[in-house]
């Protein structure tokens, strides 16, 4: 049970990172019906602005909590703003010149935008892993229990968890009601159903479409710094694996919703979790992906996806 | 602007689709406070030339102008903010929205102070659409879902509003509905209304003044009353259509 809880925890952080991940696929999926295969490019991007930004602050882990927290609010808006800009040059550049092309061009300039943000890091940062000392050592402790051997095991809730979730659900809500209520969200709704119609209401449908990558590029670089404290290691092609793991969370949750990508971010991080914990670590990816492949089976557009059919 | 110049006019207008050509230079004006009608049969260009007027497709030469200001090369966008509205073709609201939010992008380009005003007219011009505020799009019916065009495009409080067949597949009742409300509008607030339609007897009937469109040509234009009564228009467009 002691160790369900602790697997459960592990399960949420890891799945919050992919959930802010998949995010920015299923919402540039939606908009303009494209898979974005640099946008885990972004985030790695966004993990590497983040660590640069926490040297030259000179955090510490031991600088004061306060000084910490708002040093890492600080580092996040850094990241967030500048992550964004690669999130929108990609698009002008990559993007937007082949809109109206046939439907695999920017599919495959997306996969180039992907090598060129890997190769630029790993020349501009070298090839090795960037280690970061933990900044938040400690958390708490919420049960305890003595084996029959002898051993105590502990469930324990760190703080860079606590930070992981709680920011995670913060960014969340605060993207959920930007899509709901404000009129960039229903510009960006109306863009998704009918672009063509959207222009004829006065919106600006390339600008609503580079807003849509740069709030992607925002959550990425979110996921960025959450995954850059909570592993301490990053290397330049961190984007790669964690981008494949997020866009099957986005198409588990079913592509083109976004409480679906979050739902589905949860999913692959609590598979992932706990089939390396109780079966084996080597096969975590097998069983992630077999968990897609089966949700496909019954549920082609995904958990929350919806169904092609409209009527209209 | 002075009383004679028209508040839209399309000059020699030629637009392609492709290599392919729609229109063939078209001239026609809409002076304010009119309703003024194009018919011809399917594949004419009547819905190409509305879309040519809001940017999308660009005319290839010729020139459309607006309240004196030339449109012909505006992004879509810009021109639909100079207080031109369209209903198109085959309504195009959007189905995973309420109606309400439908009716809020609409709005989208007016200042929203006068929102919830411009909001109880059109709930007033169409009581429907009040009922199922808060219903998705998707699940009105046909002539539901053209009140809602056409409240939609209300809401930016036009000068010129576009309609592009809004009796197309609508029961006769629900047709007439529409058009009362057309020229309801027309009357009281001064309206003005640019309708392209293939039910030429109501729309001949509705407007002004009317074009009749042949393969992406203007062939012949007049008040409605004059077209209603011509040879060539009956035999064409309303023999059999109306009776």
């Amino acid at each position: 049970m002691e160790y369900f809880v602790q697997q459960l925890i592990n399960g949420l952080t890891l799945g919050s990172i992919y959930g802010l991940i998949a995010i920015g696929y299923t919402m540039v999926y939606g908009i303009i019906g494209m898979i974005n295969f640099a946008h885990g490019d972004i985030f790695m991007v966004g993990s590497f602005i983040a660590l640069i930004a926490i040297i030259a602050f000179g955090l510490t882990a031991g600088s004061s909590l306060a000084v910490l927290i708002l040093a890492l609010i600080l580092v996040l808006l850094i990241a967030m703003a500048l992550t964004s800009v690669y999130g929108w040059t990609v698009e002008r550049l990559a993007y937007r010149p082949l809109r109206g092309s046939f439907r695999l061009a920017p599919l495959i300039t997306a996969i180039g935008m992907s090598i060129v943000l890997q190769n630029f890091v790993q020349i501009a940062q070298g090839a090795r892993v960037k280690p970061l000392q933990p900044l938040f050592s400690g958390g708490f402790t919420l049960m305890e229990l003595e084996g029959p051997t002898g051993a105590v095991f502990r469930v324990n809730l760190s703080f860079a968890q606590i930070l992981i979730i709680v920011t995670t659900v913060v960014l969340m809500t605060v993207f959920t009601l930007i899509i709901a209520k404000t009129s960039l969200g229903r510009s960006q709704r109306a863009c998704e159903q009918d672009r063509k119609m959207a222009a004829l209401l006065g919106v600006n449908v390339d600008r609503t479409i580079s807003l849509t990558f740069v709030m992607g590029a925002a959550l990425a670089a979110v996921a960025g710094l959450m995954y850059l404290l909570y592993y301490g290691v990053i290397d330049f092609y961190i984007g790669f694996i964690a981008g494949v793991k997020a866009f099957t969370a986005a198409v588990l949750g079913g592509i083109g919703s976004l409480p679906g990508a979050m739902l589905g971010g949860l999913l692959i991080g609590l598979i992932e979790t706990f089939w390396s914990a109780y079966f084996s670590i080597e096969y975590k990816d097998v069983a992630a992906f077999s968990i897609l492949a089966i949700v496909l089976i019954f549920l082609p557009s995904g958990i929350l996806g919806r169904p092609e059919v409209e009527k209209v | 602007m002075n009383a004679a110049s028209p508040l839209l006019s399309v000059r020699g207008v030629e637009t392609y689709y492709g290599n392919i050509i729609a229109l063939r230079g078209v001239d026609l004006d809409v002076h304010v406070g009119e309703i003024v009608t194009l018919i011809g049969a399917n594949g004419a260009g009547k819905s190409t030339l509305m879309m040519t007027i809001c940017g999308s497709p660009q005319a290839r030469t010729g020139s459309v102008t607006f309240d004196g200001t030339d449109i012909t090369r505006m992004p879509t966008h810009e021109i639909m903010r100079m207080a031109i509205a369209q209903s198109p073709e085959g309504r195009r609201i959007f189905p995973r929205m309420t109606v309400l939010e439908n009716l809020q992008m609409g709005a989208g380009v007016t200042d929203l102070s006068h929102f919830d005003e411009d909001l109880q007219k059109v709930y007033e011009l169409f009581p429907v659409l009040k009922a199922r505020r808060n219903q998705r799009g998707g699940t009105l019916s046909g002539g539901e879902q053209q009140m809602l065009a056409i409240g939609r495009a209300l809401m930016s409080r036009p000068r010129l509003l576009l309609l592009d067949e809004p009796s197309l597949g609508l029961a006769p009742l629900v047709v007439k509905q529409i058009f009362a409300a057309i020229a309801e509008l027309n009357r009281t607030e001064g309206l003005t209304v640019f309708l392209v339609e293939q039910n030429a007897f109501h729309a001949l009937k509705l407007a002004h003044r009317g074009y009749v469109m042949v393969n992406g040509s203007i062939t012949m234009n007049g008040t409605g009353a004059e077209l209603l009564a011509r040879e060539e228009v009956r035999a064409a467009y309303l023999e059999g259509g109306r009776h």
